[in-house]
């Protein structure tokens, strides 16, 4: 049972998380910033309800919609924001561009390559690492819908299950890959039943349901953490603004992005902790506004921050 | 280059001129052109890949239009899964069919690595059944677009015996090439640089349109200093060419535009006509393409140097996002006029 103080915290990141997308958005509409950025707005209950549901020495490998996981495992919103405008300061050291790059074993989290689904079997790999050395420690990873199509799924679910690797996967189906409907990606209305085909437990919640993407996480992690093998959840949502930056998604469906903005995941839990007494509404826009401030200060801080030197390109490619 | 650059080089007479600038077309609109044309000819092709079909249109748009046009029997969206839909294509070419596959950048071609190399390269040698598909690799960097969306992978691909690899650097030669890679009998990667895509305007000749493959293609003459490139970087060579000829260097600029077979020929003559070699591209120098080429050079026209042949490629790093370090990591036209002037004095 969460308690309220808990409920508040799952309140406060994802409020963070989309106030951090929201100032990118603009300022990358605005034209200050630099490359492409995925937004992850409807995504906030997927990436917090499930990153809640760990401990800070559990493994995580989030994907490039999952910006609350990394702020919930504690990188710093300048960090981030460096990273996304190139600064030497960014987490990849101006290497890697928006969200990728940002590693951090410091954090446990583990940085992904553009090419999906490629964090899926390191992630399994991790979580091997865990039983070869005994410790209750878990992995978990996130892979969308269309990447859920690549042969890597497979092999790396089948491998997780053969090896009972304490690991979790979180399917964050959001009705589209790019410009491509589910329609044409797979045949089948929910992706959780291929777990059958691995003998692991696979489970269907609603993503926009922070706790019910928590408690369906911690069955998951307590399992895995058990020694009982890995599980896969799936998380229905919706991607509410184009695939990246630059994507007006004008394929999609305006009615159906309507009927999902009804759905929102913080504002729907806002009502919900104020009809259930656990905040008033008061408290929760003192928590936003104080979001919208440290997003603020973050994005200023990174934007007075130094371009990495190009003296330096050919430094840090290997291991010393 | 602009289009009176091109059709000057082309020759054309004044009278000419409107209807050269008629058929200017961009970069990518050439590409599309000869997807449209030959569809059109040809009912055995076909596209696939991810986001292809309309209303997208695919992630750069080239394949716009084209499922309106054709249905989706013959452009067809694929799911995320490169491995299984270049095998596929390479099933649907043995049948016959003309696959034109659309990696949506050329750094994910890497996950259909084996079927590529393993399967459709070694494919004709070893039972004679063709693999007459084409796998087009939106390439290149410059754009601030990170490691994983920058790349030049084709040494990865000249490496394997039994494929066929263009990198066209025109709007003439994307056409061309394109169309020449869709009717070859093998399985061709073909490298379109989004750079270029719609930075550059270029006259496309009317009606058909065919570009040999291992034929390369002498962009400007001069007798000081030979540049060999391919791609987004002849436009870096040209431009540095220019700058050097205000100093007095002539330079002589070939465009590979075909990576295997190379055309040795063509190399040769423009190698042993100065006698100063520098070696141009903007993948990386260490095994890249360039090795071959200066090999070649050294091995059969060693008496006609006089200098030591240079090269200029990216830094043996993964291609970085910020833009001092992209920008150091990349050639471009002053590092080109650097070196060629370093080669003239020498
Ligand atoms: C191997 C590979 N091919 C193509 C791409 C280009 N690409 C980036 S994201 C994406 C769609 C991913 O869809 P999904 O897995 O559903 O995640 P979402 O973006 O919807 O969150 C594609 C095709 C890629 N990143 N990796
Ligand atoms: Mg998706």
């Amino acid at each position: 049972m969460l308690s309220n103080e808990q409920r508040i915290e799952l309140y406060y990141w994802m409020q963070l998380t989309r106030a951090f997308d929201d100032l990118m958005v603009a300022t990358w509409r605005g034209g200050r910033g630099l490359g492409g950025v995925f937004s992850q707005r409807g995504h906030e209950a997927i990436s917090i309800g499930s990153g809640y549901a760990l401990a800070p020495e559990d493994v995580v490998a989030p994907m490039h919609r999952d910006l609350g996981c990394y702020l919930l495992r504690g990188m710093a919103p300048v960090r981030i924001f460096a990273n996304m405008l190139g600064r030497a300061n960014g987490v990849s050291r101006g290497r890697d561009v928006n969200l990728h790059g940002a590693g951090d074993l410091g954090l446990n989290l583990v940085g992904f390559i553009s090419h999906l689904p490629h964090s899926l079997p390191v992630a399994v790999g991790v979580a091997m690492s865990f039983t070869y050395r005994r410790e209750a420690r878990v992995a978990l990873t996130y892979v969308g819908d269309g990447s859920s199509s690549a042969g890597l799924f497979h092999e790396s679910l089948n491998l997780a299950s053969v090896q009972k690797a304490p690991f979790v996967l979180i399917i964050e189906n959001n009705q589209y890959a790019y410009s491509t409907p589910l329609s044409q990606q797979m045949n089948i209305a929910d992706i959780a039943v291929r777990a059958a085909s691995y003998g692991i437990p696979g489970v269907v919640v609603d993503g926009n349901d922070v706790e019910a993407v928590y408690a369906a996480t911690k069955t998951a992690v307590e399992r895995a953490r058990a020694g009982d093998g890995p599980s896969l959840i799936e998380c229905k949502t919706m991607r509410m603004l184009g695939h990246a930056i630059h994507d007006g998604a004008e394929y999609v469906p305006r009615e159906l992005l309507a009927e999902w903005e009804k759905r929102d995941p913080i504002v729907t839990y806002a009502a919900r902790l104020v009809a259930e007494g656990v905040a008033d509404q008061d408290e929760l826009n003192e928590i936003a506004h104080r979001c919208a401030v440290e997003v603020a200060d973050a994005l200023a801080e990174a934007e007075r921050s130094p371009f990495p030197d190009a003296a330096t390109v050919t430094e840090g490619v290997y291991a010393p | 280059m602009n289009a009176a650059v091109v059709s000057a080089n082309y020759g054309f007479a004044e009278a000419e001129r409107s209807a050269v600038e008629e058929r200017t077309l961009t970069y990518i609109a050439a590409i599309s052109e000869a997807l449209r044309e030959e569809m059109a000819r040809d009912p055995n092709v076909l596209i696939m890949g991810e986001d292809v079909a309309d209303p997208f249109g695919g992630a750069f748009k080239v394949t716009k239009g084209l499922s309106d046009e054709f249905g989706t029997r013959r452009v067809l969206n694929m799911p995320m899964a490169e491995l299984g839909f270049i095998g596929a294509a390479t099933g649907m070419a043995l049948m016959g069919l003309r696959p034109v596959v659309e990696m949506q950048f050329a750094d994910f071609i890497s996950a259909g690595f084996d079927s590529i190399v393993q399967f459709a390269a070694t494919n004709y040698y070893r039972w004679q059944g063709a693999v007459p598909w084409v796998i087009r690799a939106p390439s290149d960097g410059g754009l601030r677009s990170g490691p994983f969306h920058s790349q030049n992978p084709e040494a990865w691909f000249v490496h394997a015996p039994g494929l066929k690899v263009v990198a066209p650097a025109t709007p003439a030669d994307a056409k061309g090439l394109l169309i020449a890679a869709i009717r070859d009998n093998n399985p061709v990667i073909y490298f379109e640089s989004k750079p270029l895509y719609r930075s550059l305007k270029g006259y496309v000749p009317p009606g058909e349109h065919v570009t040999p493959i291992g034929v390369a293609q002498t962009m400007r003459q001069g007798d000081d200093v030979t540049i060999i490139t391919y791609g987004a970087q002849v436009h870096q060579a040209l431009e540095a060419a220019q700058t050097l000829a205000v100093e007095g260097i002539e330079c002589e600029v070939l465009d590979l535009r075909t990576l295997k077979p190379l055309d040795e020929e063509a190399i040769l003559a423009a190698a042993t006509k100065t006698g100063k070699v520098l070696i141009v591209h903007s993948a990386n120098r260490l095994a890249g393409v360039g090795a071959e080429v200066a090999a070649l050079i050294a091995e059969r026209a060693f008496e006609w140097l006089d200098a030591p042949i240079a090269r200029l490629g990216g830094l043996d790093v993964p291609i970085p996002f910020s833009p001092p370090l992209e920008d150091a990591y990349r050639p471009n036209a002053a590092k080109i006029a650097r070196m060629a002037r370093e080669l003239a004095r020498f």
